[in-house]
């Protein structure tokens, strides 16, 4: 009797000490996600004005504003886009849909895997060789972007693979029972019942790639450069004007590099809540 | 016989093996048509795998081989001349589950005559509503076609399959337990549109339910898998009436009787 009592009073313990334990750890990430946005709003806001959104810098970048790295960033974003999200999508499609179950896929996945964990610089110096040197395209924002979508190509793909998996398997049985190819099955009832998955994932993951400064260190940032013009220019961005202003300016100017920070940090973030709001919205529209 | 479709199926020694290992063997029988033919026998007897066989669908598992010889009106649907997402709008399907499409009731009854390359939009409405009212569901939701399939009760959904199904205009339809995951009134509905399809259309069932089996059913097919070392086989075939009063074997008398399964 006794023991049964203290057994479940044992138990009770162990129930509330892991709740505090797991609520805790919840907090805290909820604390460092909040400290971090409130801090650069906090340093970043004071610089923020219409001169610091739409003017060139001025006097060593020490003035002026940074529209040219705010442009220079969706350059890179937009080109990062037109080609990992066709090969990313695609490859996608093929683990989910086409790929056998066998060595070869497992070989491809594993493949994807490692790329998702080769660190961001390795990225960058690849990008070097590869874009730059080889393929003699230059430090531009064409071989900063080709960069980017190599980065960013594991999102998309991993995602792109989640979202089709979550598909039913009983639609693409009555797709194909109607005398529907794959094909057919994949463009009319699988990929658009997958879509909200896919755009969500890839907008995660350009939204990363908008925020990396290793990969187009040497592929295409530039310290000091006009509005780009063409995707064969050097172009200035965010990420790397922040870096630039933080370690090596000629006058200090705190100012500018938590500015920059801020808009990054901005832009970023609407563009996440956006993509989880529609994925939210779609959700309610389709579901089994 | 030949050049018109009649939707007679003649199975002859058919196998199937997943990989290596035979799933079912030795399967003759001969499926009538313009009739309702039922598959009955206990859980992984095989009926399943053996329906997925007459549209092909068990080719879209990957590692399976199907052996002996299944004709369609007379020619053989694994031979090389024969495309099986031809075969499929001749022989349609509908599964355990209702699966209607994430889209509106009409886009899902035209999937297959658009699939098929059907554009005409004249054609298309009257498809559509000649299989919604095969299908027993034009009465429900004529008024409102452009509405979200997911939006239908679950017997109004197997019964747009349904539709969806009669849409290519096949000769055979293939019914893998349409009826069990509904309730008693749509399963009524569900077995009421079959006794009014099989005037024109061969109806192959797969029925767990033995009273099912014996209200809807012409011929009925018992399938038995009677040990795992073995695979499964059929155990007799017969017109149905026959088989529910004086089987011929033991073993079916046994399962419909109620002893095993």
């Amino acid at each position: 009797m006794t023991t049964a009592r203290n057994r479940i009073r044992r138990a009770r313990a162990v129930e509330s000490a892991m709740r505090l334990v797991t609520g805790t750890a919840a907090a805290l990430v909820v604390g460092a996600a909040l400290g971090i946005v409130g801090y650069v709003l906090w340093r970043g806001a004071p610089s923020i004005s219409w001169e610091f959104l739409s003017q060139a810098p001025r006097k060593f970048m020490t003035e002026g504003g940074i529209w040219p790295a705010i442009a220079g960033t969706l350059w890179l974003v937009v080109g990062t886009a037109i080609f990992a999200l066709p090969v990313g999508i695609a490859a996608g499609v093929y683990l989910s849909e086409y790929a056998p179950r066998g060595r070869r896929t497992r070989l491809i996945r594993l493949s994807i895997a490692n790329m998702a964990g080769v660190p961001s610089i390795v990225y960058g110096l690849f990008g070097l060789a590869l874009f730059v040197l080889l393929l003699k395209i230059g430090v531009s924002i064409l071989a900063g972007a080709l960069t980017l979508a190599c980065l960013t190509l594991p999102v998309i793909i991993t995602s792109t693979e989640e979202a089709l998996r979550q598909v039913p398997q009983d639609l693409r049985q009555a797709s194909l029972a109607l005398g529907a190819t794959r094909w057919r099955t994949i463009r009319k009832v699988v990929l658009p019942a997958a879509a909200p998955g896919i755009v969500t994932g890839a907008i995660l993951g350009l939204s990363r790639a908008a925020g990396e400064t290793a990969p187009v260190l040497f592929t295409a940032a530039y310290f000091m450069a006009p509005l780009p013009t063409s995707s064969f220019d050097k172009a200035m961005v965010l990420p790397y004007h922040i870096y630039i202003m933080a370690v090596q300016a000629v006058k200090p100017a705190p100012h500018v590099v938590w500015g920059s920070a801020l808009v990054l940090v901005a832009g970023v973030s609407v563009i996440n809540v956006a993509a989880a709001a529609w994925r939210s919205h779609m959700r309610k529209k389709v579901t089994w | 016989m030949s050049g018109i479709a009649y939707g007679a199926f003649e199975l002859a020694d058919v196998s199937v093996a997943y990989g290596r290992e035979t799933a079912i063997a030795g399967v003759t029988m001969s499926i009538e048509p313009r009739s309702v033919t039922a598959l009955i026998g206990p859980s992984g007897c095989g009926k399943s795998t053996l329906l997925r066989c007459l549209n092909r669908m068990n080719d879209e598992l990957g590692d399976v081989t199907v052996g002996g010889s299944i004709r369609l009106d007379g020619q053989d649907v694994y031979s090389r001349d024969i495309d099986p997402v031809e075969l499929r709008s001749r022989v349609g399907q509908v599964f355990q589950r209702p699966n209607p499409f994430p889209m509106s009731i009409y886009d899902n009854v035209a999937y297959g005559p658009r699939t098929l390359g059907v554009r005409n939009r004249a054609e298309l409405d009257e498809v559509v509503e000649e299989s919604l009212r095969r299908a027993a569901l034009w009465t429900e939701v004529g008024g409102q076609l452009k509405k979200h399939a997911f939006e239908l009760s679950g017997g109004q959904q197997q019964r747009l399959c349904i539709a969806r199904a009669l849409a290519t205009k096949p000769e055979v339809m293939l019914m893998d337990e349409p009826a069990s995951a509904l309730d008693p009134i749509s399963t009524q509905q569900i077995e009421d549109t079959i006794a009014v399809l099989k005037d024109d259309v061969t109806i192959v069932i797969v029925t767990h339910n033995m009273q099912q089996a014996a209200r809807i059913s012409d011929r009925t097919a018992f399938m038995l898998r009677e040990s795992m070392d073995r695979p499964a086989g059929l155990v007799e075939v017969g017109d149905t009436r026959t088989m529910f009063t004086k089987p011929c074997d033991p073993r079916t008398e046994a399962y419909i009787t109620g002893r095993f399964g």
